[in-house]
């Protein structure tokens, strides 16, 4: 067992980290617009049960069933996430066990069970019960599924800043439970990430609903998802905005050296400025080439032009003094550009919304065909951003797995080989491939196949639908996923 | 037609209930750590091969009917009946295996690969789960479908229960010859009502007493979990080199001020979950029918 480690190819370490970055990524595909996506359905059946007018009632299963399918895929690509700290990162769970799992398990308790519950109880029960207690439980789902994203980013900020422990039995343990679930990373993290979930579903409903009405298809859901798609979005994204630049600032004190990273920002300046093009010299420990604006670095990190801001070099330095030998710097180039991608498309969201308000507004929206036209393509982008956001939080604490107590490298399982985790890591890959792929194949398929009727979404067949999984299921679910998948793949 | 029925009679609770396995996982991270580290990266092409069968699983309700073709619908049977086997199979194996004992070192490590998890004792194990769990499934069609479906239900169990009897009392003698279980007397006399209720199961499955047999089969499950865990009792995972060295627990639990959080936690919570999956099981009370289908 023992002669093969490390042997094949790569590293069980590098393998490990690929496998959890490639099933993360994935399953974060799901996450973040079923986030937003139940608050939005939620919303629709409000006003259906408010107003008593149907159309709202075609919006909500409409949107409803894209929601099932994303948080069906979201449930099982979130069972490997629990699984994997114990076959991968097993010295990581003995050492973390005692503060990470407990989260874990409130997660699971507190949020996910209503979650399911209540989702199959909404899908399944339209004529099972009155109708303000079904709109009740896809508030429900709504809710617990935020809270269940507050748990998890709970025990995910643990390994950024951690807070409420003792070092004991070679072990981290829990002393302040209270510590743990107020600790002040959550406080920027939850609302950046959540917020986020609601921009991506709100990109994800403007951009179908924006194409329907392009094509004269569905025009009055298209209309009604619109409006609601766009206060919602705005609200969403200036928060995602504001919410990140205080994070920053946060993370500047707390993890400095990922911030000094992700900004390529080599040597310790006073009123440092804030590089907006640099490659990153990697060996000789410097940018070989910059554009900056002076000062802006120090204004963004603590407010003042004057500050000091430390650069990566000295933090080294200050890292080898405390911790001892090693290298802590995390791949510069890739942060930095990583950082500038969530962030300019954060912009860019913004910008969007901003635009569609003002057409909605103005009601230019449905004459501005070049604009409902381009809105199906941006549905990729609050994606990226959420992956690249992810991935700047993650690969810039490394070296470390928990800040400061823990390296990644110690966190591996010591009984798993190369073989094992090349057998995993191709087998997820092809699976989820597969996955991704089978649905593409259905929705082009169908698209060419399905003759559009406008029964689909006149009343009478709507209520006929009592069987969620029936042909009419079939035609309303493929045409809206293709999107999602055709913008994806 | 059939299928379907029989899929929409758990359509609507699979997901909550998987959710339960989702909880035990994080329960077992949280309250027993090492027993988590260990059992996961121990048993880690296994697991694997679990969470491919249950992500097909999952996927499966989404995917089955989107596409008209018979073929299509066929193949994804096809999957799901091999995922669910993959489960079935596997978790007797699993369990079987921490009673009989696996190569865990000093540190707590297991030092053995995917092949030592398989002998004919958890063999035994995997098709004794597979047969019990086969006959719960049918005797749950018996109660939730109607029309000749419940016939079809009733034929599959019959032959089942014999089959799920004879392998219970194999595994039984085995684990006799096999491990310590039958040191521990509240271990023994589980696994004695345990197959108790397993005869009582075969018998009101041939005077097809729809709701009794189902409850009696879920009793055989339950005896038949305890006695494992009442065996282990301390221990949750036992060590095939030394006794000393397997996992108890004590020495793989998370610290007292944790279990405390994590015990008041439960204690509130299961209660409420609970209540309203019930409640769930009861808004979808009525019988799956033919009706309840559009084609």
């Amino acid at each position: 067992m023992g002669t093969c480690r490390g042997e094949f190819f790569l590293g069980e370490l590098i393998l490990s980290r690929l496998q959890f970055g490639v099933t993360t990524s994935y399953h974060f595909l799901f996450v973040p617009l079923t986030l937003g996506l139940s608050i939005l359905v939620a919303i629709m059946e409000t006003l259906y049960v408010k107003s008593g007018n149907t159309i709202y009632k075609q919006m909500t299963k409409f949107w409803g069933t894209l929601f099932l399918i994303n948080f069906a895929m979201g449930v099982v690509t979130g069972i490997v996430q629990e699984f994997q700290f114990g076959m991968n990162w097993s010295e990581y769970s003995r050492f973390m066990g005692d503060i990470f799992g407990a989260p874990l398990a409130i997660e699971a308790l507190l949020a996910f069970f209503i979650e399911s519950t209540f989702l199959g109880l909404w899908f399944f029960g339209w004529d099972k019960m009155p109708k303000k207690l079904h709109c009740l439980c896809i508030w429900l789902v709504a809710i617990a599924a935020n809270v269940s994203a507050l748990w998890i980013l709970i025990a995910n900020s643990f390994m950024q800043e951690p807070v409420g422990y003792t070092l004991r039995n070679g072990r981290v343990e829990m002393v302040d439970f209270l510590a743990v679930i107020t600790n002040k990373h959550v406080f920027f993290q939850f609302p950046h990430t959540v917020l986020s979930g609601f921009t991506t579903a709100a990109m994800f409903v403007l951009g179908i609903s924006a194409y329907y009405l392009a094509k004269g298809k569905y025009a009055e859901i298209a209309r009604r998802s619109i409006k609601i798609a766009l206060i919602f979005g705005t609200i969403s994204i200036i928060g995602v905005i504001g919410v990140g630049h205080f994070q920053g600032m946060h993370v500047s004190v707390t993890q400095p050296m990922k911030m000094a990273a992700a900004e390529a920002h080599w040597h310790t300046e006073q009123s440092a400025g804030l590089n907006l093009f640099a490659i990153a010299d990697n060996d000789k420990k410097t940018n070989t080439f910059e554009i900056r604006i002076p000062g802006l670095l120090s204004f963004m990190s603590f407010g003042t032009f004057n500050a000091e801001v430390k650069g990566i070099n000295d933090l080294q330095k200050d890292y080898v003094a405390k911790y001892g030998e090693g290298n802590y710097i995390p791949p510069v180039t890739s942060l930095f550009w990583a950082f500038r991608i969530m962030v300019g498309l954060g912009f860019l969201l913004a910008l969007i919304f901003l635009l569609g308000d003002y057409l909605y507004k103005t009601k230019k929206l449905e004459n501005t065909t070049w604009f409902l036209k381009l809105l199906p393509w941006m549905i990729p982008l609050p994606y990226i951003a959420n992956i690249t956001g992810w991935y700047l939080t993650e690969t810039g604490r490394q070296p470390w797995i928990v800040y400061g107590l823990q390296k990644t490298a110690a966190g591996l399982s010591t009984n798993i080989t190369s073989a094992y985790v090349w057998t995993t890591l191709i087998g997820a890959t092809l699976l989820y491939g597969i996955l991704a792929v089978i649905d593409f194949v259905i929705m082009k398929k169908r698209l060419k196949t399905v003759r559009w009727r406008k029964e689909i979404i006149v009343p009478p067949m709507m209520e006929r639908r009592r069987d969620p999984y029936g042909p009419e299921y079939s035609m309303v679910y493929p045409d809206c996923c293709s999107f999602y998948w055709v913008l994806l793949s | 037609m059939d299928r379907r029925m029989v899929i929409n009679t758990i359509g609507p609770v699979w997901d909550g209930n998987e959710v339960w396995l989702i909880t035990a996982g994080g329960a077992m991270f949280a309250a027993f750590p090492n027993w988590y580290a260990t059992l996961f990266s121990g048993f880690y092409l296994a697991l694997a091969l679990i969470l491919g069968a249950l992500i097909l699983r999952g996927v499966f309700f989404e995917f089955r009917s989107v596409y008209p073709s018979g073929r299509w619908r066929t193949n994804w049977d096809r999957v799901m009946f091999g995922a669910c086997l993959i489960n079935a199979v596997l978790w007797g194996v699993a369990v079987t295996n921490l009673l009989r004992g696996v190569p865990i070192n000093e540190k707590m490590q297991y030092v053995g690969t995917f092949f030592d998890l398989l002998s004919p004792y958890t063999l035994v194990g995997g098709l004794t789960t597979l047969c019990v769990f086969t006959l719960h499934g049918a005797l749950y069609l018996t109660m939730r479908t109607s029309g000749e479906l419940v016939d079809r239900a009733w034929n599959i169990a019959k032959p089942v229960s014999i089959a799920a009897l004879i392998v219970l009392v194999v595994l039984a003698i085995m684990t006799y010859l096999e491990t310590d279980l039958f040191t521990s007397v509240a271990a023994t006399v589980a696994l004695f009502f345990s197959a108790a209720a397993m005869m009582v199961t075969v018998l009101f499955t041939y005077l097809k007493a729809k709701g009794k047999a189902f409850a009696t089969s879920g009793l055989t499950i339950v005896f038949l979990v305890s006695a494992v865990f009442l065996g282990l009792f301390p221990r949750v995972m036992v060590s095939s080199l030394n006794p000393a060295w397997s996992l108890t627990i004590y020495n793989a639990s998370s610290s007292a001020y944790t279990l405390k959080i994590m015990t008041i936690v439960a204690l509130t919570l299961v209660p409420i979950v609970l209540a309203y999956q019930i409640w769930s099981y009861w808004v979808f009370r009525k019988r799956v029918t033919a009706k309840d289908v559009y084609y």
